[in-house]
């Protein structure tokens, strides 16, 4: 059975199409990128997921169970599907410490000693030990992005969702990043990212899916995907990458 | 080269000097003109005998500070009860709970409502009003509902500030706590409102400021504070005196709050807007 599964998911903004008929399933374990030019549908459908926006038609499957109907409890929801942001959203008023065990204390009323030494691990297992008293805005982008990927965690969601994490950080903060993600990928959680980044999606992903104008156009291994696109409109959002340069 | 300077720095310093003459300058030209003009003015001996006159200074001072312990008093049980009735308001309007509704119609109605009269009418209506019910002993003091209508309309004004503060979080900040699996509720109470409130102090203290002084509005439904007592010992001396010693000792508590809070917001606006463009 899918982990997830998408099922003819639909959504608008008023007139605005943003996603058309969605289907997609996701195996447990795998790792699948979401690209596609800006405003195809990327982030709206990792938002969808994790429920912070309702679906219009469809339905969105999490281990089989209706997760997108309507009046689902959404706070159990969101404790098994992790979610990280482009720009990072850290909360500023709270040092790296107390960002990572908020919602562990609060939601799975975890002792407070516990989740930190639970955060301390899993700060030292990305690099970030010596930063448990900093505030989000001592950190560089590439730090801050770290600390919210380990605060997602502290969770310990069953799937995690990224949103173009990479997109706000300089080039050569980039990597650091990708590392932690290429690091979860072999601890065997599923992940779903929206990205730009091509050659991390063509090396790390199992299943890429291209999105364009709300619609899953084009979906399958990477290899295949971004080398022999099967539709016309694939095709071109890939040379465009290629011109840029950045496949 | 550690005695040299920049430039710049250089450049900087004579401005620096350059300015503080000027404004050295300017200021003895004004302070001399008002001390030659003013006792130049026709009818100043008569003013000067009635309202800085230094016997009625010192006689009036010890009364009135003794009649200013009630101003802080009813300040400092007014100011705790503003913050949290208007904090309440502030999170009613924002509920976005169908099953508040009324709350937040309420709300609505009561800040209008509160904003669109004079405090002073305010202080007149429930001050007397309220007493008018028949309540027994203490709970007829007009102190007290006076104080609760200046409790009431600054809550009103306090609520839109802090709504404004909790506005000005970024929905991206809600997104990330709730993508966390916390509940609005724990959203709101750790998430908006400790970013929210920190935001609003200064004008939060601006606000304070004047109630500190808006306090003297409850002397005209009775209680003998400091405005009152200045009025009597005018009138019995008939010297306007006293009223200058009040005004110096709201001063001494008025300046030294706006200070801090001009402090606080030039603090605020270096954190978050970054080098001044010149």
């Amino acid at each position: 059975m899918s982990k997830i599964s998408l099922r003819s998911v639909t959504k608008s903004y008023g007139d605005h199409v943003v996603l058309s008929g969605i289907n997609l399933d996701i195996t447990q374990g795998s790792v699948v990128s979401l690209i596609g030019p800006s405003g195809s549908g990327k982030s709206t459908m990792l938002r969808c997921i994790n429920l912070l926006e309702p679906i219009d038609d469809g339905e969105i499957l999490l281990d089989g169970v209706d997760i997108s109907a309507p009046g689902f409890d959404a706070n159990p929801v969101r404790r098994r599907v992790g979610m990280v942001f482009q720009n990072f959203n850290l909360f500023p008023h709270k040092n790296v410490m107390s960002n990572i065990i908020l919602s562990p204390t609060l939601t799975l009323g975890v002792p407070k000693e516990e989740a930190q030494q639970k955060a301390l691990a899993l700060l030292e297992r990305f690099g970030l030990a010596d930063k448990a008293d900093s505030y989000p805005d001592q950190l560089s982008g590439g730090q801050q992005q770290r600390v919210a990927i380990v605060r997602a965690l502290a969770i310990e969601p069953e799937v995690l969702l990224l949103d173009e994490i990479t997109s706000s950080l300089d080039p050569e903060l980039v990597g650091e990043v990708l590392d932690v993600v290429r690091e979860l990928k072999t601890s065997g959680m599923t992940l779903i990212l929206a990205t730009h980044e091509m050659g991390f999606a063509r090396e790390s992903s199992d299943v890429v899916c291209v999105l364009d104008g709300g619609q899953l156009i084009e979906q399958g291994p990477p290899s295949q995907v971004l080398s022999n696109p099967t539709t016309e409109r694939a095709q071109q959002f890939l040379d465009r990458i290629i011109r840029a340069g950045r496949l | 080269m550690a005695n040299t300077i920049s430039r710049r720095a250089a450049y900087e310093r004579t401005r620096k000097r350059k300015s503080i003459a000027v404004a050295a300058a300017s200021s003895l030209v004004v302070v001399t003109a008002i001390v030659l003009l003013v006792p130049r003015m026709p009818r100043w001996d008569r003013v000067r005998a009635s309202f800085f006159n230094g016997e009625r200074f010192r006689d009036s001072f010890p009364r009135l500070l003794d009649a200013f312990i009630l101003d802080v008093k009813i300040f400092l049980w007014a100011t705790p009860s503003i913050v949290v009735l208007a904090l309440l308001i502030a999170m009613a309007r924002n509920s976005r709970s169908p099953a508040l509704f009324p709350i937040r119609v309420f709300s609505i109605a009561f800040t209008d409502i509160m904003r669109g009269v004079p405090v002073i009418l305010w202080i007149y209506l429930i001050g007397f009003g309220v007493p008018g019910l028949g309540l027994d002993r203490p709970w007829n003091n007009p102190l007290i509902w006076g104080s609760v209508a200046l409790v009431l309309t600054y809550s009103s004004y306090v609520a839109e500030v802090f709504r404004a503060g909790i506005e000005s979080v970024h929905e991206s900040q809600r997104a990330a706590a709730r993508s966390l699996g916390l509940s609005s509720w724990q959203t709101m109470r750790h998430v908006v409102l400790p970013q929210a409130i920190r935001r609003v102090i200064p004008p939060l203290m601006n606000d304070m400021v004047s109630l500190q002084k808006d306090v003297a509005l409850v002397s005209l439904i009775g209680p003998i504070e400091i405005l009152r007592q200045a009025g009597i010992d005018k009138a019995k001396f008939a010297n306007f005196t006293p009223y200058v010693v009040a005004a110096v000792i709201f001063l001494s508590i008025t300046i030294p709050l706006t200070r801090t809070t001009d402090w606080l917001i030039e603090r605020e606006r270096k954190r978050t807007t970054g080098t001044r463009v010149r």
